[in-house]
């Protein structure tokens, strides 16, 4: 049971085959037996979720019809929930409990959902592993001894485990696809400003985003219908209409336009993830799309006016952490400025650490217009790649990762490998257009996942869903189970 | 790069084996980021945020807000609804 889709849980409850509390308990039971091998979750919130399946049950009973009325759903542990604990799997916020629910958590109560708890993450969502939790590493349901990916690395492999039926992670820099791709689930990270940010801890403001992490493209047009949308809390939420994601799988795709960025395919990625990257646009072109040759120039500076903005974003929004207002305090200080010092050394791990001290770098007077302000202009040159090459074609195709999941503790020794493992992603980010990862194969004697990266037009979610869906109807890929 | 002068802007008091890790970190994080240099971005406005939004305002509603006390709560330190904080002068 906990193997369904979104789709599938939908119709055994409303066709009364499944009931709510069954469903959750079987992803309780599941969670029971493979946690203390992928260790998924940062905390669980089971007494609460069984409120909700009950809650739920009765609803269904009455006939009520909700979009994800019952179905167990987890959230990474940088989205505020009123009453449970949001760790960002940071020492300094591990008691804390916010105040209020972030936007997209009313969103999934209005819409019915089962929230099973909160998954681990690398700290404040700084990094590409999971490996930099302040409770635990996650692993790979693929390859126990591999990395899930991150940032959102808990959420992916809870849903590769089947530790729930879909999830939220947030995507800064590809913290929703890389840990898809890696995981072989489907990851959207959709258009800056499609969802609310709201009760989002932030690490990255101008570039985080929450979106949906599951089984299925249906799944994640499903997912979005219910947390988009305009929300006056989030002034920087766009007020565009939203239409129906699900609409969008019964588009047709022939005729559509993919365009093909020649800079992702210079060699960079491990041959065999090559491959399946571009058997996977050959099956795209055998469901009658046409291939075009765009360019996206100044692809490689993408990593570097990547980590020049988000750690100056970092290093300011995480100056609230200050011991006073919430969270973890130093008991070792005898005034305040080495109450605050002794705070935040003993609050943050190394990598929040050297992304505050980056970020500080970047902004601090004398440097400020060689670094933040060149990094702004280059992200504006960005932009206008993506712009360009969108006017030729309907949707980007390309890699998500230049190589499938690495081996946990690989790469921990060299910050700036780990950062240009995002070499893929960053960009979109950066334009602020929707992307997202499907898995399109399988690579090396152990099968590794890999994922294909579709990118399309600002508020253009819709091509991206009807694209991946009808690559999901014609492979199956996504359907293949983790061996955990 | 002076990590000690950083670290005391960023409010963060690093030990002897940070601050050395760091300082040769930093070395090759900023040697590849000035690789923005090669661009030339004379006339290329800055990007903030990629919707171009610039103020956004709404109605001048009253709701229900949080009790002072709510924040409080959450609070390291605190008594009779104010946050403690050591010594300051």
């Amino acid at each position: 049971m906990h193997r369904t889709t979104i789709t599938q849980a939908r119709e055994l409850l409303h066709s009364k085959k499944l009931s709510s509390v069954q469903l959750t308990e079987a992803v309780f039971a599941r969670i029971d037996a493979v946690e203390d091998k992928v260790k998924a979750y940062a905390h669980l919130m089971r007494e609460k979720a069984l409120e909700q399946a009950k809650d739920a049950d009765v609803k269904i009973a009455k006939g009520e019809e909700l979009p994800l009325l019952g179905v167990p759903i987890a959230l990474k542990d940088l989205i505020c929930t009123q009453g449970s604990r949001t760790t960002c799997a940071s020492k300094i916020l591990d008691q804390f409990v916010a105040p209020y629910n972030a936007m997209v958590v009313n969103q999934l109560n209005a819409a019915g959902a089962v929230i099973v708890g909160k998954t681990n993450m690398d700290e404040f969502a700084m990094g590409s592993s999971n490996e930099n939790s302040s409770q635990h590493p996650t692993m790979n349901p693929w390859a126990l001894d591999r990395v899930p990916g991150g940032s959102s690395g808990g959420s992916a492999a809870a849903v590769a485990a089947h530790e729930c039926i879909a999830a939220l992670g947030s995507d800064t820099g590809g913290s929703i696809r890389q840990p898809a791709a890696f995981c072989g689930v489907t990851g959207l990270k959709p258009t800056y400003g499609r969802v609310s940010r709201f009760g989002l801890v932030a690490f990255a403001s101008s570039l985080d985003q929450i979106g949906p992490i599951t089984k299925s493209v249906a799944d994640a047009a499903t997912l979005l219908n219910v947390i988009g949308g305009k929300d006056i809390q989030d002034s920087t939420s766009a007020n565009v209409p939203l239409p129906d994601f699900t609409q969008a799988l019964n588009q047709d795709v022939k005729g559509m336009k993919l365009g093909i960025p020649k800079e992702y395919f210079t060699g960079g990625m491990q041959p065999e993830v090559e491959k399946a990257v571009q058997e996977g646009i050959r099956t795209l072109e055998s469901l009658g799309m046409q291939t075009v040759e765009v360019s996206l120039p100044h692809l490689d500076y993408a990593v570097a006016a990547y980590y020049i903005i988000a750690c100056a974003e970092a290093s300011t929004n995480l100056s609230r952490y200050d011991g006073v207002k919430y969270g973890y305090r130093s008991s070792k200080s005898d005034n305040l400025v080495n109450m605050y010092e002794n705070t935040r050394e003993e609050g943050f791990g190394e990598e929040v650490k050297r992304r505050i001290i980056l970020g500080t770098f970047v902004l601090s007077s004398g440097y400020y217009d060689a670094y933040y302000l060149k990094g702004q202009q280059v992200r504006t040159l960005i932009k206008q790649d993506f712009e360009n090459a969108l006017e030729k074609c309907d949707v980007i195709a390309a890699p998500v990762t230049p190589y499938p999941a690495f081996k946990i503790g690989e790469k921990m020794d060299d910050p700036l490998q780990m950062y240009l493992a995002d070499i893929y992603t960053i960009s979109a980010n950066l334009a602020g257009i929707p992307a997202m990862s499907i898995p399109c194969g399988f690579v090396g004697g152990e099968n590794l996942p890999v994922g294909l990266q579709l990118m399309g037009k600002h508020f253009d979610e819709e091509s991206l869903i009807a694209v991946g869906h009808k690559f999901q109807q014609a492979t199956h890929f996504h359907t293949q189970q983790a061996p955990v | 790069m002076d990590i000690e002068h950083l670290a005391k802007l960023a409010r963060l008091k690093l030990t002897d084996a940070e601050k050395e890790k760091f300082s040769n970190q930093m070395g090759t994080i900023i040697e590849y980021i000035e690789k923005l240099g090669e661009l030339d971005t004379k006339n290329v406005e800055p990007t903030a945020n990629v919707l171009g939004l610039s103020n956004v305002f709404r109605e001048d509603v009253v709701t229900e807000p949080l009790t002072n006390q709510v924040p409080i709560n959450d609070s390291p330190a605190h008594s009779k609804g104010h946050y403690e904080v050591p010594k300051i002068i």
